[in-house]
């Protein structure tokens, strides 16, 4: 028997990637009756779909985001590892390392094995399980940081500017932008293997997902509500919030704050200045481009797709490869901060005169 | 290079001034010689060696890096240096050089040497290290903190105010062992003998009524307040140089004033630009002030003067003990004596008590003249700003009642509040002009009133820019109104900050800008020429 190529049994549909004879989409950006969900961020996981099977923790944060109601009609847990076969095509769920829950989905069809990785990440993050391997013939990856400028360092290193910047100026409180899924729960783990064992005060947009995070068996200790703090009380404390929340009105409360912010975009000078950030700390859920090749490496896939992200440098740096790299361009998947910047004119501010604006990689904002 | 990359990433970020002098302050109190000694110098653009080739850098970065991907990295990532630095690839994980290391060998590193050493550098560097380290070696360096504000943060380190540093800064080489030696307790206070060193300034307290009424008239003599820059003259036989009062050495942007400075000693005086002994408008000054070195047909347009109005030093002689009326006695005989060009004294105002000199301030209305000094006759010049020996008697500033017409958001700690206003004056037509833009005088509350009024009344945005209907009038204060070609309504205004909200007027009811235009002074005073106005015709 001839095994047939992913190309011919998965397709790029206006709902997004289809697999055609199991008859569900991964991921998909518009309501459907078979969703698989590699994991819980909003543009992965969107509302309103008829059957979703996703890992136990992906869903308990669709239900948790969405509502029980809007998280699919009938909801379908899988565990990490466990093969399900459906219609003739076998469905195994692999850690992807981006968010808890988060998940490869491996899938084969007779002989032939493509694996969608979704966002993913290669960093040790105490608050899911690591990436795994897995050997495939096409391998489908994000590009969000497809640039060899984006190197993330050791998020430990980041966490440290954080601790000096606090012993410096103990009287500012120090308050960190990151996304309320994931990277929220990711610094506070890492602010508590460095060693802060103190309470960390959180914006009222994270309260549920900590929670949730913490339900599911990661400590996140002692989480305090910032909106209900008093002033005088965050003076040298630790706040965590979403983004959009730090430049904004919420912001100015607090006490000469340090504007710190958790995002791979750090990496980048100008777009860190940019946002207005005093300390940047460059710590992503999302490979970096060492880890991208190296994930294509380990995949020993001959060919690989790229959904979204800077995928044109991706692709030539496979084509020096030998690999085959395809472009998906799905359009609808974010990059590091989904649907996180605030509908403020800051992202269409030009240049002041003379600044040199690099161009936004496609669905950064 | 650690410690110094870190340093020069957290200054790249910081806004506040408070914040920039304490990670130097840290910076300096944690890093050894002579390291840091060279960070200062990097700092104060004392350091000198052959800068590195743009293409150079490029060239060894090619070596390792795919052309394709390189290009496309830096047309992303827009400068040379931070893209090198972030696409260069980790091969071999190592300490980085110290920053004494890197200066030290860059003196005597041999050209053909130094692709291969550069190269070896960045091998050793995180990607921070290697923007610090490029950005040094190609001459690209831009710290964001002055040198000034460094001199304050070792000031603060040893418990001195910085201007004990400036006086002994220019008899210093980097990596300026002596200096950290005497601020660390050491070694005695370097001896800058001979050497163009800057002397602290005597500065004056801005005079309330509360002090006015306390005031001993007699004891105090009067001198027009010009509006320019304060500056101090130092001729020594190791050199000339002109500074601000806050020691920064201006000496390559007036090289018309260093060319007249044929004598020995130190003077106080104002930066002007004068015209045929005319004070030009103060935006004639800025001019000059934002040229690191005027062109030949500056020069002529804006020829600067120094109108000076005390003496610290004649000679080596030092004079800063002897009392104020000695000091002039001593100006006015050095100044008949030398007859310096480009320049002239400030002279003294003879006065017969508080309301001559009230009279006389109410009708300082010339551009140039920012109202009056009082200085006690008795009192020697005293570093910094003791109170009671000089006072400063600002001119009431004068006011309009204006229309805010665009909001910008500012920077820093302001940088998510419409903070920045542009506001307008009706022309006779019915026209509504911008005539300058405010950002102070407001407290936080008025401030966030206006920030919201602003997010509310928006019609049109540009960017950054709210366009807000044009309903609300701002009383804006200012020092001076002068008549400026770069201005589309004809007029700049000097100081312009906001004094009120006037919710209570109708934007028709503001004022409009025939009534501004004749409050326009239009030139300077010429010397001897009288600087009063009749109070009644200024306002
Ligand atoms: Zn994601
Ligand atoms: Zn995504």
């Amino acid at each position: 028997m001839v095994v047939p190529h992913p190309e011919t049994w998965l397709r790029v549909l206006p709902q997004g990637l289809y697999c055609e004879p199991g008859g569900f989409f991964i991921d998909p950006l518009r309501a459907v009756d078979r969703a698989v969900i590699t994991h819980g961020h909003s543009d992965h996981a969107r509302a309103g779909h008829q059957a979703v099977l996703a890992t136990p923790d992906t869903l308990a944060i669709m239900r948790a985001r969405m509502g029980a109601e809007r998280a699919g009609e009938s909801q379908q847990p899988l565990a990490y590892g466990e093969p399900l076969d459906i219609r003739g095509v076998q469905v195994t769920l692999r850690p992807a390392g981006h968010v808890l829950g988060s998940a490869q989905i491996v899938m084969e069809w007779r002989g032939s094995r493509a694996v969608v990785s979704g966002d993913y990440k290669r960093q040790d993050d105490p608050t899911c399980a690591p990436f795994e391997p897995v050997e495939c013939d096409v391998f489908v990856t994000e590009a969000t940081f497809g640039f060899p400028v984006f190197r993330h360092p050791p998020p430990a290193h980041e966490i440290a500017k954080l601790l000096k910047s606090l012993a410096l100026f103990p009287e500012r409180t120090h308050v960190i932008g990151a996304y309320s899924l994931g990277k929220s729960q990711r610094v506070i783990a890492l602010l508590r293997e460095a060693g802060w064992d103190g309470p960390i005060y959180i914006h009222g947009a994270l309260t549920s997902l900590c929670a949730l995070y913490e339900e599911r068996g990661v400590r996140l200790g002692d989480l305090r509500a910032a909106t209900a703090a008093k002033k005088e009380v965050l003076k040298g404390a630790i706040v965590v919030a979403p983004p959009a929340a730090c430049a904004d009105r919420w912001g100015r409360r607090l006490n000469d704050p340090v504007i710190a912010r958790a995002s791979g975009w750090m990496r980048v000078r100008q777009r860190a200045k940019m946002a207005g950030v005093e300390l940047p700390m460059i710590i992503s859920d999302h490979a970096d481009w060492d880890d991208l090749l190296r994930s294509i490496a380990e995949a020993q896939a001959p060919e690989v797709w790229v959904t979204h992200g800077s995928e044109e440098a991706l692709i030539h740096a496979l084509s020096l490869r030998q690999i085959r790299g395809r472009a998906l361009r799905l359009v609808g998947y974010e990059g590091e901060e989904p649907g996180e910047e605030a509908p403020d004119e800051r992202a269409s501010a030009p240049p002041e005169p003379g600044d040199h604006l690099p161009p936004v990689a496609e669905g950064a904002a | 290079m650690t410690p110094f990359a870190a340093l020069l990433e957290r200054l790249l970020f910081t806004p506040g001034r408070l914040a920039k002098i304490a990670l130097l302050r840290d910076y300096f109190a944690h890093t050894p010689d002579p390291d840091r000694g060279y960070a200062l110098a990097a700092i104060a653009g004392d350091l000198s060696f052959v800068a590195a080739k743009p293409a150079m850098i490029r060239e060894i970065t090619m070596a390792r890096v795919d052309a394709t991907l390189f290009e496309w990295s830096y047309d992303y990532v827009g400068d040379l240096a931070e893209t090198v630095a972030l696409i260069w690839p980790d091969t071999a994980p190592g300490v980085a050089p110290r920053l004494s290391e890197v200066v030290d060998a860059l003196h005597d590193t041999s050209k053909a040497a130094l692709p291969a050493r550069i190269a070896g550098w960045l091998d050793l560097c995180d990607p921070s290290e290697r923007i610090a380290l490029l950005k040094l070696i190609t001459g690209g360096l831009r710290v964001g903190a002055s040198a000034r504000l460094a001199k304050i943060a070792l000031g603060e380190m040893a418990g001195l105010p910085a201007d004990d540093i400036e006086e002994v800064w220019h008899g210093l080489l980097p990596p300026y062992l002596p200096l950290f030696d005497w601020l660390e307790g050491r070694a005695p206070k370097p001896d800058a003998a001979g050497a163009p060193v800057f002397r602290p300034t005597m500065l004056a307290h801005p005079l309330e009524e509360a002090d006015a009424a306390s005031i001993d008239w007699d004891a105090f003599r009067a001198e027009w307040k010009w509006d320019g820059i304060r500056v101090q003259l130092v001729a020594t036989s190791g050199g000339k140089r002109l500074y601000t009062r806050t020691a920064e050495d201006i000496s390559h942007a007036f090289p018309e004033i260093l060319a007249a400075m044929h004598f020995l000693g130190v003077l106080d005086g104002e930066l002007l630009v004068l015209r045929d002994g005319q004070v030009a408008p103060f935006a004639d000054l800025q001019q000059r002030l934002n040229r690191k070195s005027p062109t030949a047909k500056m020069l002529a347009e804006f020829p600067a003067a120094v109108r000076l109005y005390d003496i610290l030093f004649d000679g080596d002689e030092d004079l800063r003990a002897l009392p104020f009326d000695a000091r002039r006695q001593r100006l006015e005989a050095w100044y008949a004596q030398e007859n310096p060009e480009r320049m002239d004294l400030s002279p003294l105002i003879d006065f017969a008590g508080p309301e001559d000199l009230a009279q006389l301030r109410l009708g300082a209305r010339a551009a140039s003249i920012e109202g009056l000094m009082l200085k006690r006759g008795d009192a020697p010049y005293l570093a910094g700003r003791p109170k009671g020996p000089w006072w400063k008697w600002k001119r009431d500033p004068l006011s309009i009642d204006a229309v805010l017409m665009y909001a910008q958001r500012g920077h820093g700690r302001r940088s998510s509040i419409y903070s920045d206003y542009t506001f307008g004056l009706w022309r006779d037509d019915g026209v509504l002009v911008p005539v300058g833009k405010a950002y102070s005088g407001i407290t936080d509350q008025e401030l966030n009133f206006l920030d919201s009024w602003v997010r509310n009344h928006t019609t049109s945005r540009f960017g950054p820019v709210r366009e807000v209907e044009k309903a609300l009038v701002l009383e804006i204060i200012f020092d001076a109104a002068q008549l400026s070609t770069r201005h589309k309504s004809g007029v700049a205004l000097r100081f312009p900050r906001i004094s009120r909200i006037r919710t209570d007027k109708p934007a028709a009811e503001a004022d409009r800008l025939s009534s501004l235009m004749a409050r326009v002074v239009r030139s300077g005073i010429a010397k001897g020429e009288t600087l009063v106005e009749a109070p009644a015709a200024a306002n």
